[in-house]
């Protein structure tokens, strides 16, 4: 075979030094990969980038055909942001509401992939159904729970009221506050935000259970054995040897499920439309853009919650995450 | 008994519990959904809390008015399958195109802004749906692209990318590059020895991530909400069920059958492949 193959410089031109091995693989490798940039710098930087310049335009939907580069910049849309009713608020509903949902997610799946973790009859069967709320189309799953909690035909309330001596039936996903009387003290619990949150947790933490069941499993088995000889309790041998070992993992995704939370629009939408105290930035800024159509003002709302975005990730990457292992190669 | 013992013997019931928990929660709504689907509307109002109902019971009805074309005073949703199809068969397709040489570059080849890519990706993740969705719907008008399901797929590909490319990448490094100077050796040029060498041994991992595109593209909802919501032919799935339950006179069963519709697809190719995609997705996350 090796007597066929062509000589390397045939395809160069004459009268040129052929280009070396580096030349070629460097071409080569922005050729494989440029499809894959242009789509992300067409679909994704460019727009980006023209948010950023929307943000400081007076824009509405109408005279958005007009718009360009050298258009009337202006801090306008950012002072009515940042200046508007509510909007301090929503940004802390999507704190809540991402700490919440991130936090309860990762903790749920911990448990659930050290549950799933020896072998059992039906462990693969389990371990497929635990994956089903991630798999699920969204738009489904919301719908299920908002039967499920209705106050009028929901089996949540209707086995509430019967079987744990429900006064009246609660309204899951439209009441803002609860009062929720604890050892004699009134309590107002965010009723729906909480809600949400449980949805969420709900909804992401197979993603959680997937990626910790995998370290759990690579985890050398010598470890445990060796600690269970010097009598270990479970506890111990969890706190002092996996706890260790997922740490990096563990870290990774807190920084994965906070992002997508925080940016998440469709849950939250599609089970309350932003209401009883729900209403994160995401949903506001579809609020803006369908509502008013002020896309200037959408712009700028979307802007800060990135920026709000980066902000919390440079803190939290900075100082407080355990090392998490770099992409370094 | 000392500590350990204790402990052993709780956690050991505990698991159990857990366990059973676990496929309730996980399960329950899904069951739920397709009960609810069955039954009569009347009787589930008057009995919201029953959680069984016999095959007696059960009606088709539901899903009759679900499937059934518009024209004939249905809701449509074979149309609405279709579109799906298309849309998440062509995302598929197009992103594993894409990907599978971006992959490669990445894990094999040096090159100029290498180490700066992964900037680039990460930028499709840290900024909102949303936000890309303003430019994208004035771009999309602009090029007559809004409205189409031409212009979706090409959103749901640059969504997908960055997964698709950093989950065959985990796959790709795995291989042996001693497999790759063979070929070389043997006079195949660079795609040659991608499409007959790295392909087929990446073949789990590529399944892997068509149905991880599959599975985004057909659950998407936001951006068919933005792109597709002012034609009905137009509409996906996840769209056309979503707008039905704003409708009026759409009864919560029905709303059900078309969830069930929605779901079913999905699952029944989750469960085909469920191995391949666990595998797949976190083939890199046990290197820690």
């Amino acid at each position: 075979m090796v007597a066929t193959r062509e000589p390397r410089s045939a395809g160069a031109p004459p009268g040129r030094r052929p280009p070396t091995r580096r030349q070629r693989e460097n071409r080569a490798g922005l050729a494989y990969l440029s499809p894959t940039l242009i789509v992300v710098l067409v679909v994704v930087v460019l727009p980006i980038l023209w948010t950023v310049m929307l943000a400081f335009q007076r824009i509405r939907l109408i005279n958005v055909r007009r718009a360009g580069v050298f258009g009337q910049y202006t801090l306008a849309n950012l002072e009515l942001v940042l200046t508007s009713p509510g909007f301090w608020s929503s940004l802390w509903t999507t704190l809540v509401y991402t700490v919440g949902a991130t936090v309860l997610s990762i903790g749920f799946g911990l448990v659930a992939a050290l549950a799933l973790r020896g072998a059992f009859r039906g462990r693969t069967l389990v371990r497929a159904s635990v994956l089903l709320p991630y798999v699920a189309p969204v738009v489904a799953v919301t719908f299920v729970w908002e039967i499920l909690l209705s106050p009028q035909f929901g089996l949540a309330n209707d086995w509430g009221v019967r079987f744990l001596g429900w006064d009246r039936p609660i309204a899951f996903l439209s009441q803002r506050e609860y009062t929720v009387s604890l050892f004699g003290a009134e309590v107002d619990v965010p009723l729906a935000l909480l809600t949400v949150i449980a949805f969420e947790a709900w909804r992401y933490f197979p993603f959680a259970f997937l990626f910790l069941l995998a370290r759990l499993q690579a985890v050398p088995r010598e470890l445990e054995e060796a600690a269970l000889v010097d009598g270990a309790a479970p506890t111990q041998t969890f706190r002092h040897i996996l706890l260790p070992q997922l740490g990096p993992v563990i870290a990774l995704l807190t920084v994965l499920r906070f992002i997508m939370t925080f940016n998440k629009f469709d849950d939250v939408y599609l089970l309350t439309g932003g209401g009883a105290g729900t209403e994160v930035v995401s949903v506001r800024v579809y609020e803006y853009l369908t509502a008013r159509f002020d896309i200037g003002a959408a712009s700028a709302q979307a802007l800060v919650l990135a920026l709000g975005l980066v902000a919390l990730l440079v803190v939290y990457l900075r100082y407080l995450a355990p090392r998490v292992e770099g992409d370094d190669e | 008994m000392d500590r350990a013992t204790v402990e052993t013997r709780v956690f050991g019931v505990l698991r159990w519990v857990i366990i059973a928990g676990l496929v309730v929660v996980t399960l329950f709504p899904f069951y739920y959904m397709l009960l609810l689907s069955l039954r009569p509307i009347d009787e589930v109002l008057q009995n919201p809390g029953r959680i069984w109902a016999g095959p007696a019971e059960w009606t088709v009805q539901t899903y009759r008015e679900v499937l059934t074309p518009t024209s004939r005073g249905g809701q449509g949703f074979l149309r609405f399958l279709a579109n799906s199809a298309i849309v998440s068969v062509a995302a598929t397709v197009l992103t594993l195109v894409v990907s599978i040489p971006g992959a490669y570059a990445v894990t094999r080849l040096r090159f100029t802004g290498r180490r700066q890519v992964h900037f680039l990706f990460l930028a499709v993740y840290l900024f909102p749906s949303i936000l890309l969705a303003i430019p994208l719907f004035v771009l999309f008008t602009r090029l007559g692209l809004r409205g189409s399901l031409f212009g979706l797929t090409i959103v749901y590909i640059a969504q997908t990318l960055p997964v698709s490319i950093y989950m065959l990448r985990n796959y790709l490094s795995t291989i042996p590059i001693s497999l790759e100077e063979a070929a070389a050796v043997d006079g195949y040029t660079r795609l040659q020895t991608i499409r007959k060498v790295i392909l087929p041994l990446a073949a789990p991992a590529v399944m892997a991530n068509a149905l991880y595109v599959f599975m985004i593209a057909w659950n998407e909802f936001l951006f068919a909400l933005l792109f597709l919501v002012e034609d009905r032919a137009d509409w996906t799935v996840s769209l056309g069920l979503a707008q039905l339950s704003g409708g009026i006179e759409v009864s919560k069963t029905v709303l059900m059958a078309g969830s069930v519709v929605l779901t079913l697809p999905i699952v029944a190719l989750f469960f085909a492949a469920e191995r391949l995609l666990t595998e797949g997705l976190t083939a890199g996350a046990d290197k820690g």
